[in-house]
């Protein structure tokens, strides 16, 4: 398999304060990679680097076997990799159709995405589409985010903590929408601190602690214990 | 009847404060930002128009055409070149570049063109008038409220029918989430500082033919427009529109009381509305 996306050693600070080290991750082609691991464990700085938000160097993360490390959000985003941030992040001063049409601003190439597919794979979104997105509730706001996301057709989803905040019922519908995006073609990077769901739709997971990659392989492959560790380090 | 007539003078004067006041506020919505060159430039729009006139024989109003997309490419440059690189969580240091820019531009006005006053000649439109139900109304006047009107109404349509202005409330919301979308916030400032300077160019027009004009009355033009900004709510483009017509109305009466009493007027009034309604009449939802 040939990896679509990849980091290689890379690292990541807020000024003093070192956030990843030196982490290799591999996406292939219509892959799902799952990330887990505690608060503080580097996955939101793997992502913000990975959209283009954090900056670093052109070769620590390749795309399609080109260097983007260092590309600005919007040029990232241009070339097909979208993301869906933490907090949903929705634009409180744009209706629901409003922000789901933005999400093509920067990447308008047609595909399987348009208004009419993500209203099929989200109907509530359809009757919601002239309220302000901040109108809504957590789980269709958070559905509005990840729709805005596939607008732009992207080659690589970005999810980061999209369980975040809702009822396990809600969570539920949501990731009920990841066998569809796959099937659209879309290769995609999950985020999650519940461990559950991202399991059960990943191909591979990746565990982080501290700001490392400290476990990785397929679901099945993966012990309980070993996780369990991984996670919170070893059992003293 | 005079009432009426005084009422409605200041009605149609508040549409050249709007006009003044428009970029300012379309500036300030998209990425907060407050030019205190604001005057300054619908003064050098106003030279700029002078200078195609006297040196083409154009009309102004085909002078002002000519004039925009050079007032465009300015502003695109401006913002691109200068004011995004002090963009940012301080409001200090674009406030300080651009009053470094007003003293300026003052200046390099002063020495091109001199202290004289000087106007911008419309010809017979300037002293034509109409009549409706009794009252006579100046062609110009009624032309400068409804440019004004059809600046806010474009505005509107420009923000909320095209992408370009979803893209300018989006980035006005969050700007990094906004690049998420593909959207380059310096590039979206710098159109929207591009298309303020437009509207300045309709300012200066009316600004020209209507009255004489120096280097040295720009800040006085900003004030104007700041308080039509202020008085409308912070965001809110038919704010400026009513705050223009509050300020144009208040003036017309204060000076029919007693002549001295005009500008004071609008001030006054502007501070009336400020006790009142401090964030304006139409503040929007979300800051």
């Amino acid at each position: 398999m040939t990896a679509l996306l990849e980091t290689r050693d890379l690292t990541a600070r807020y000024g003093d304060f070192q956030a990843l080290f030196g982490v290799d991750l591999t996406l292939g082609e219509g892959e799902t990679v799952a990330i887990i691991g505690a608060n503080g464990a580097g996955k939101t700085t793997l992502m913000r680097s990975l959209s283009g938000v954090l900056r670093n160097g052109p070769d620590s993360i390749r795309f399609d076997g080109r260097g983007i490390g260092d590309l600005p959000a919007d040029e990232v985003m241009a070339m097909g990799i979208a993301m869906v941030p933490e907090g949903r992040k929705l634009f409180p001063s744009l209706s629901v159709e409003e922000n789901l049409q933005i999400g093509a601003y920067g990447r308008n190439t047609g595909g399987y995405w348009s208004l009419d597919t993500v209203y099929d794979l989200f109907p509530v979104l359809k009757e919601r589409r002239s309220n302000p997105g901040t109108a809504l509730s957590g789980g269709q706001q958070q559905m509005v985010a990840i729709g805005r996301a596939l607008m732009s057709n992207p080659r690589v989803l970005l999810c980061d903590e999209i369980s975040l905040g809702l009822a396990p019922v809600i969570i539920k519908d949501i990731y009920k929408a990841v066998p569809k995006i796959r099937a659209s073609g879309a290769s995609m990077i999950v985020v999650e601190q519940d461990i559950g769901q991202a399991m059960a739709v990943a191909d591979r997971v990746y565990c982080m602690m501290e700001g490392r990659i400290t476990l990785s392989g397929s679901p099945d492959a993966l012990s309980r214990e070993a996780i369990h560790n991984a996670y919170f380090g070893a059992a003293a | 009847m005079i009432w009426v007539d005084t009422i409605i003078q200041g009605i149609l004067l508040g549409g050249l404060y709007a006009l003044f006041a428009a970029g300012l506020s379309l500036v300030f919505g998209i990425m907060r930002l407050v030019n205190l060159a604001h005057g300054d430039l619908i003064v050098l729009g106003a030279y700029l128009i002078l200078l195609l006139v006297t040196l083409t024989g154009l009309s102004p109003f085909v002078a002002a055409a000519v004039a925009m997309p050079f007032m465009f490419a300015l502003g695109f440059g401006l913002q691109k070149f200068m004011l995004n690189r002090v963009l940012g969580d301080d409001i200090l240091p674009p406030l300080l570049v651009t009053f470094g820019l007003s003293v300026v531009l003052q200046n390099a006005l002063l020495e091109g063109f001199s202290a004289d006053s000087q106007r911008i000649q419309a010809g017979p439109l300037s002293t034509a008038s109409i009549q409706v139900a009794g009252l006579n109304l100046g062609v110009m006047p009624l032309m400068t409220f409804g440019s004004a009107l059809v600046v806010i109404i474009g505005l509107n349509q420009l923000f909320y029918r095209t992408s370009l202005g979803r893209a300018f409330r989006a980035t006005s919301d969050d700007p990094t989430t906004a690049s998420l979308m593909g959207i380059k916030p310096a590039g979206i400032f710098a159109k929207a500082t591009g298309i303020a300077m437009i509207i300045v160019t309709i300012a200066a027009l009316y600004l020209g033919m209507r009255s004489n004009f120096d280097p040295s009355i720009g800040p006085a033009r900003l004030i104007y427009a700041f308080e039509a900004v202020i008085i409308g709510g912070l965001g809110s483009l038919w704010g400026t529109l009513a705050g223009g017509v509050i300020i144009g109305v208040a003036q017309t009466v204060g000076a029919a009381i007693n002549p001295e009493w005009q500008i004071l007027a609008g001030h006054l009034a502007f501070l009336i509305v400020l006790l009142v309604r401090p964030r304006g009449l139409f503040p929007r939802a979300v800051d």
